[in-house]
């Protein structure tokens, strides 16, 4: 597919929309054509931080929403992990009216813009799309996450914000730990019902992994800032800089400081290594860290920032999720010349966004599938110089169901770099389990919630990737609205 | 919040100062240290060791060298600033117990963490010995606290205008050589100290503890980026750490990922310099 300029694209919609006749059938709107996110061009982008997708235009936005079919059995809602009437709303932005669709959204999910941008919709809500299954192709799906960040940015920046209003105040506190998307789903949920929310953030800014994992040429960091700031004008109080675990420890919070409930959402925040030879020399990076260091610190800003990062020419990436591509995108931005994602299996197993993986190759991410690094080797002064790889087959599916990597006998060679950023996931944090008493984890020190996110401690709840392994911001939000109704629920009492 | 409550000068680039930090006051424990940001927007974090805490008047005790970019703007507030970020108190505490006789060797600025430590192993029982070295007189910190808490003082100076003339690896030396060898070192400083003291126990057997003050973002375990190789395997300095078995510290590995960003670092300290002085025209 080749780049389409956002004006091109613009044009051919209003065309499109001043030819439609109402009522419209079904082969009608099977018709339409699928709207094209307009983005920024890829020569372009890959020398900027900017948000690469655009978002649709009025004309482009009402074209899509014409080609859902309103199916009475509404597949789509099944597929979202928080219920949303996505018909509905839908329906509301053909009738171009995007008050009420946004009104619709925020029934179900409290952060649209986000998950807009970063859902795997593909996978969730457009993947039983029934315009899908009739165009044979899960790319012909409604765009139906285009269209959500549709109205939430036509609420932020055209409707303005509504602060939600909150009932009277119960006198009861509840402190949240984390302030990523499970911490804020929380904190709205239960303040809401009167209560007082106390939001603890280990780092200076909160957010999470939307402010230091997702970089801004995919989450643009004002849009999580507008979610915060809503929080705050509802009355959530803020405590940055402040690690639960370390300043204050959880059995404090709850007999010393007065918290009736807590809500645990620390994260995935500990990165995985592969244990492999080289992996400590100079220029080898979690992913993490070369993300947080670009974003959060804003290394990126060479000028600027006090934080550095390295100046690479040729980058390798490991891993195939979205973190990776996140990786990989960012040195491309950094001004690497080269960079190599490296990838134990093929593309159809890659874990990543399928728009993600294309936006990384259109900017020019070098693939290197079934291959996958055996060591990393460096010079005198431990930097990194090369790395040594192995080509890979695919056997039998093993217990995910994803063929299994077999590694080719006498297949390596090796590829100069001079940077690895090595993004094969994370593991949970330990500091939360380590300094609570009575706290059951399991084998992968997640932590155990039963059906309505209650951990083993009274009072003490929990959610997002500290639960649920490393997820996605949606899943996260799910699992945040149970534990917020039940802390609810419990504090009603 | 973060107020610099005093400050002082201890030498030419060395700095010693009162932050108010209630919480971290009364949670720290010897051992521990903090991360901090002058500016929290284009700010780096820096991790400094809490040399000393009150806990009844809720402030921390920073002792810093101003080296780099943000050392040295940390060296240029004033009492009654505000420090833009603190996050603490971080890392794990030193396992504090009646081990017998301890040596405590400190080098320069490592002599402020390793101050906590000393005093509390003193508190536990302990003998406590003290080697405390620099490269001359003026740079000697924490002198007078040292000799207050130990059982036995001993300076070391490059040029001897202080106490003996020689590095701190001589005394610690003779005191492993002795009938009763210490029953633990705890050593402090620059790496190349640290790893010199730890070679000069190895033969003697002498468990020795070392603090590692590595490149670090978010101190919790989340980036990596503070990792070593002790005994073959990786460990986060800011969660695992930040002492460990000086025997089993991959010293060369560490003092190269401490040079990371060795250049652009320099370039950053020219640009502030240079903005400095042009302000000051």
């Amino acid at each position: 597919m080749s780049y389409r300029p956002p004006q091109e694209l613009a044009d051919e919609a209003i065309e499109l929309v001043s030819k439609i006749e109402k009522p419209l059938s079904p082969r009608d709107r099977l018709a339409i054509p699928v709207q094209e996110m307009p983005t920024q061009d890829p020569a372009v982008r890959r020398t900027n931080m900017d948000e690469v997708a655009l978002g649709y235009t009025l004309e482009e936005a009402r074209l899509e929403a014409e080609r859902c079919l309103q199916c009475k059995t509404a597949p789509c809602v099944a597929g979202c992990p928080v219920g949303i009437d996505i018909p509905g709303f839908i329906k509301a932005i053909a009738e171009e009216d995007n008050k009420r669709a946004i009104d619709i959204i925020k029934q179900s999910s409290l952060l649209p813009a986000v998950c807009g941008r970063v859902c795997p919709q593909e996978t969730q809500c457009q993947a039983p799309c029934t315009v899908g299954k009739s165009l044979k192709s899960v790319d012909k799906a409604v765009s139906i996450g285009r269209l959500e960040r549709y109205v939430a940015d036509w609420e932020r920046d055209v409707h303005g914000m509504q602060p939600l209003s909150t009932k009277p105040d119960t006198g009861k506190k509840v402190g949240i730990i984390g302030t990523g998307p499970a911490g804020l789903t929380v904190a709205v949920d239960v303040r809401r019902e009167g209560h007082q929310v106390v939001l603890f953030e280990a780092f200076h800014k909160p957010g999470g992994v939307m402010v230091y994992g997702i970089p801004e040429f995919r989450l643009p960091k004002a849009i999580v800032q507008k979610e915060i700031d809503a929080l705050v004008e509802m009355g959530c109080e803020l405590r940055a800089n402040y690690v639960v675990g370390r300043t204050r420890k959880i059995p404090d919070l709850l007999k010393e400081d007065g918290f009736d409930a807590l809500f645990i959402a620390s994260g995935a925040g500990l990165p995985r290594f592969m244990n492999l030879e080289g992996e400590n020399l100079v220029g080898v990076y979690s992913a993490n860290e070369y993300l947080t260091r670009s974003n959060l610190m804003r290394a990126y800003d060479r000028a600027r920032s006090a934080t550095p990062i390295s100046e690479s020419k040729k980058v390798a990436v490991f891993g195939g999720g979205n973190v990776a591509m996140d990786a990989a995108r960012t040195a491309v931005r950094l001004g690497a010349s080269e960079v190599h994602l490296i990838y134990r299996r093929t593309e159809v197993e890659m874990p990543a966004r399928v728009e993600e993986v294309a936006h990384a190759k259109e900017e020019g991410v070098i693939f290197h599938l079934l291959q996958n690094p055996k060591r990393i080797l460096g010079d005198a002064q431990q930097h990194v110089t090369h790395i040594e790889c192995l080509r890979y087959e695919l056997g039998e599916p093993d217990d995910s169901g994803r063929r299994r990597p077999i590694e080719i006998k006498g297949s390596e060679f090796e590829m100069e770099v001079d940077t690895v950023i090595v993004a094969i996931g994370n593991n949970s944090n330990p500091l939360i389990r380590q300094t609570t008493p009575g706290l059951e984890t399991n084998q992968w020190g997640n932590i155990v919630v039963d059906e309505n996110g209650k951990t083993s401690i009274d009072r003490i709840y929990a959610g997002g990737d500290i639960v649920l392994g490393a997820a996605t911001v949606i899943l996260a939000m799910g699992e945040g609205r149970k534990a917020a109704a039940a802390i609810n629920t419990m504090l009603a009492q | 919040m973060n107020r610099i409550i005093e400050k002082r000068k201890l030498s030419e680039t060395v700095f010693w100062m009162r932050v108010d930090a209630p919480l971290i006051a009364q949670e720290r424990k010897a051992g521990q240290f903090i991360i901090l940001q002058v500016d929290d927007y284009f700010g780096e974090r820096i991790p400094l060791t809490i040399a000393d805490a009150d806990s009844t008047n809720g402030t921390i005790t920073l002792i810093f060298q101003a080296v780099g970019a943000t050392t040295i703007r940390l060296s240029e507030m004033d009492v009654g600033e505000e420090i833009a970020a603190l996050v603490g108190p971080l890392g794990t505490p030193t396992h504090i117990e009646k081990f017998g006789t301890v040596v405590c060797v400190g080098g320069g600025i490592g002599v402020a963490p390793l101050y906590p430590i000393a005093q509390a192993l003193k508190a536990a029982g302990n003998k406590l010995i003290v080697i405390m070295g620099a490269r001359n007189a003026e740079l000697l910190i924490l002198e007078e606290e040292m000799r207050a808490i130990a059982d036995e003082l001993i300076i070391c100076t490059d040029d001897g205008s202080a106490g003996r003339k020689g590095l701190v690896t001589a005394p610690l030396k003779e005191l492993c050589e002795l009938s009763e060898k210490p029953d633990l070192a705890v050593a402090i400083g620059p790496p190349i100290m640290m790893k010199f003291c730890a070679e000069t126990t190895r033969p003697y057997d002498v468990h020795t503890l070392v603090s590692l003050n590595t490149i670090m973002i978010d101190g919790t375990g989340m980036c990596g980026g503070c990792r070593v190789t002790v005994g073959g395997e990786t460990k986060f300095v800011c969660v695992d750490g930040p002492e460990f078995d000086g025997h089993l510290v991959d010293f060369e590995n560490m003092m190269n990922r401490l040079n990371s960003y060795k250049k652009q670092e320099q370039d950053h300290v020219c640009r502030l310099t240079n903005k400095i002085e042009e302000g000051a025209k």
